[in-house]
């Protein structure tokens, strides 16, 4: 992975030290909420309903055994011995006391990590493909591009006052899309041209929010070389020409929407002129110097399926299940990527113990080189596990609670803290995401319903994906009651799609009977091997409405 | 006129915590000043103001209540939320919540339904 080199140590030292001395003229009187307020959300810093939120960033979501424990640590020290993993790919601590954030901005820069760009109206910590770099169906490791634009992001003087936050994720598979990348304000796919060169295709104003939107494509190919010069031209149109009148409608995604893709596209290339081939070229030895960082493990002369591995998943179902649902294929023989769902039954998804984390430490150096990555679906991955050792991990993570065999299964659902803990939260969402996991805990029968995406947002602002949920669910305040909307046919990935309402919402009392409904109406009406989303393609959402809401009839 | 306090954030450590009978600012609602009417609620909000300039409170703001025997209860849902912790995780929750107002885990529904109904 990549490390700090002199200048990044001494930018983030600096910068906790300019913190510090501005928390401590808060704290003596020499600076007002209103001047501080914007100084805490550059470092990462929230004042939510119960207490401060530091939210912590996790660059393209990859970790290391050391960092993992310094997370742990820092839950159990300043924190209530909790962290909670984000769908974007960063950590939260939701108890931290204003008087001791500088400290622990201080433990995280020992280890390389602070909590820059995880707020603000700037170029937030970009996100990438939880499997770059050990995924057979990749072009090439996106965590280089993602590093290169970390390091051109990262205090960018001309974009610290963007018109609202802008998001960037980056994913080098061919044909699965498993960053959401659609739904960025810039998305980028690494891509071959025809004459054999890897760039770029580039996707503008994608989002969710009050207003959901799938990107445009607006270019089929820039180089590398090329690669900042353009982002630096898409940023400054946006820059120059997004809405600073209205808070909600200062996203690109508006101003592509209200220019229309062909202007829009225009005014970037017109840009681009300017920019191409200037101080902003990348060349060829920086990404290479770069890449270097994340080159390959030397991984052993193995072959896939050993006997080891074979016998154990004859002999022990839940073990087989484990590895047919949360493990995927991994670039080397005899190795494989493994998922750990952070979704137990009853469990607030994406919360980690501070003991659980140092668990996963250990587990990633024993297990998995040490490496570790956070996905925008709030689960972990370890990377690099040998397949004849899977058994071993698997019989480690169960011991930790950690073994749920439920990806992008009914269980494994994505969900915002809500106003359990947000000051923007209409609707708790967390209890929703608990009683539905607890409706559907027995694993058979969500291997019966197969590959379901459900994913809960508290509010518009949609946090939890709900939009692109297969079931997306939205939490309203209606007279001070809970309410929840459910959507449909919904996709984040390569299929996208922005999910529908399907009909009035549901009372906190009536909507896991409503998720039952839905699920049960797939059910009865699919054909051989259709998956919830493909049911609701062929027959569109007539069955569902009929179910949900003509009971009296 | 509804019943009103006063409720903030401690500048310290983010704690919740409301403007006291004493003057001073408390964690616990029930220790909270109660103004009964709109004069007493701006002289409430003008000692609130007062202590945001002293740094002891972030953002204060009213909110209204109901006083039940010296049992303050946030009418909205949102401050209830505030005021007894997170529904999830009862550790994060306060020691001293009535149990009729916990928001536990809640396998029944009647909590999610306005706690104090």
């Amino acid at each position: 992975m990549y490390r700090y080199d002199e200048f990044d140590h001494a930018m983030v030292k600096d910068r906790v030290e300019q913190f510090r001395g501005q928390i401590a003229r808060r704290m003596a009187g020499d600076l007002t909420e209103e001047q501080f307020r914007p100084l805490r959300l550059q470092n990462g810093l929230y004042l939510q309903l119960h207490a401060y939120m530091l939210r912590v960033a996790i660059p393209y979501g990859q970790l290391n055994a050391v960092q993992m424990r310094k997370l742990a640590h820092i839950a159990r020290t300043y924190d209530k011995g909790y962290g909670h993993f984000t769908t974007r790919q960063n950590i939260q601590y939701n108890w931290p006391k204003l008087s001791q954030v500088a400290d622990i901005l201080d433990e995280l820069a020992s280890v390389e990590m602070h909590a820059i760009q995880t707020s603000g109206n700037c170029i937030r910590n970009t996100t990438a493909d939880q499997y770059a770099g050990v995924t057979a169906d990749e072009i090439e490791d996106p965590r280089i591009y993602a590093e290169i634009i970390r390091q051109w992001s990262t205090f960018h003087p001309e974009f610290t006052f963007l018109p609202r936050k802008f998001k960037i994720a980056v994913s080098g598979a061919v044909g699965a899309d498993r960053a959401a990348v659609r739904f960025h304000d810039i998305g980028l796919f690494i891509v071959k041209n025809d004459a054999g060169e890897v760039g770029f295709e580039v996707w503008v104003g994608g989002g969710l929010g009050r207003t959901p939107m799938i990107g445009k494509k607006i270019r089929g190919f820039v180089a590398k070389a090329d690669l900042l010069a353009y982002l630096e031209a898409v940023l400054r149109v946006y820059n120059m020409l997004g809405r600073r009148d209205n808070m909600y409608k200062a996203r690109v995604k508006i101003l592509v929407h209200e220019t229309g893709t062909e202007e829009f596209t225009r005014l970037v290339e017109k840009e681009f002129e300017d920019t191409q081939g200037g101080a902003l070229d990348l060349p060829a030895e920086e990404i290479d110097r770069i890449a270097a960082y994340f080159q390959p493990p030397a991984y052993e002369a193995l072959s896939d399926d050993p006997p080891a591995l074979t016998a154990r998943r004859f002999e022990d179902k839940d073990f087989n299940n484990w590895v047919r649902v949360n493990v995927a294929r991994h670039k080397a023989a005899g190795y494989a990527i493994a998922n750990i769902s952070l979704k137990p039954v009853g469990v607030p998804p994406g919360d980690v113990t501070a003991d659980q984390m140092d668990a996963v430490a250990d587990i990633a150096e024993t297990f998995s080189l040490g490496g570790i990555r956070v996905t925008h679906e709030q689960n972990l991955v370890l990377p690099d596990v040998r397949q004849d050792q899977l058994y071993d991990l698997w019989l480690a993570l169960r011991e930790q609670g950690l073994a749920d065999a439920n990806l992008d299964h009914i269980g494994d659902i994505i969900c915002c803290p809500g106003l359990d803990y947000c000051s923007l939260a209409n609707a708790r969402s967390i209890p929703i995401a608990e009683r539905i996991s607890q409706r559907f805990a027995d694993l058979e029968r969500q291997y019966d319903i197969g590959e379901l995406r459900l994913k809960i947002s508290g509010c518009i602002n949609a946090c939890g994906h709900h939009h692109v949920g297969h079931i997306g669910i939205l939490g309203v305040d209606r007279k001070d009651q809970e309410y929840y909307q459910i959507t449909l046919g919904g996709a984040p990935g390569e299929d996208a799609a922005i999910g529908t309402k399907v009909g009035a919402a549901f009372s906190a009392a009536e909507i896991v009977d409503a998720v039952e409904t839905v699920v049960n109406t797939y059910l009865a009406i699919r054909q051989p091997k259709e998956r919830f989303i493909d049911t609701f393609r062929r027959v569109g959402d007539a069955p569902f409405k009929e179910s949900l809401y003509d009971k009296a009839a | 006129m509804m019943q009103q306090v006063v409720t903030g954030n401690r500048l310290a450590d983010g704690v919740v915590i409301y403007l006291g009978q004493d003057g001073g600012w408390t964690s616990k609602i029930d220790a909270a000043r109660v103004a009964a009417d709109a004069d007493e609620a701006k002289l409430l909000e003008d000692i609130a103001k007062a202590a945001e300039k002293a740094r002891m409170v972030v953002g204060p703001y009213l909110i209204e209540v109901t006083d039940t025997a010296g049992a303050v209860t946030p009418v909205r849902y949102r401050e209830r939320l505030r005021a007894y912790g997170p529904s999830v995780h009862p550790e994060f929750g306060r020691a001293d919540v009535p149990d009729h107002l916990r928001m536990g885990s809640e396998a029944e529904f009647v909590h999610l339904n306005g706690v104090a109904g």
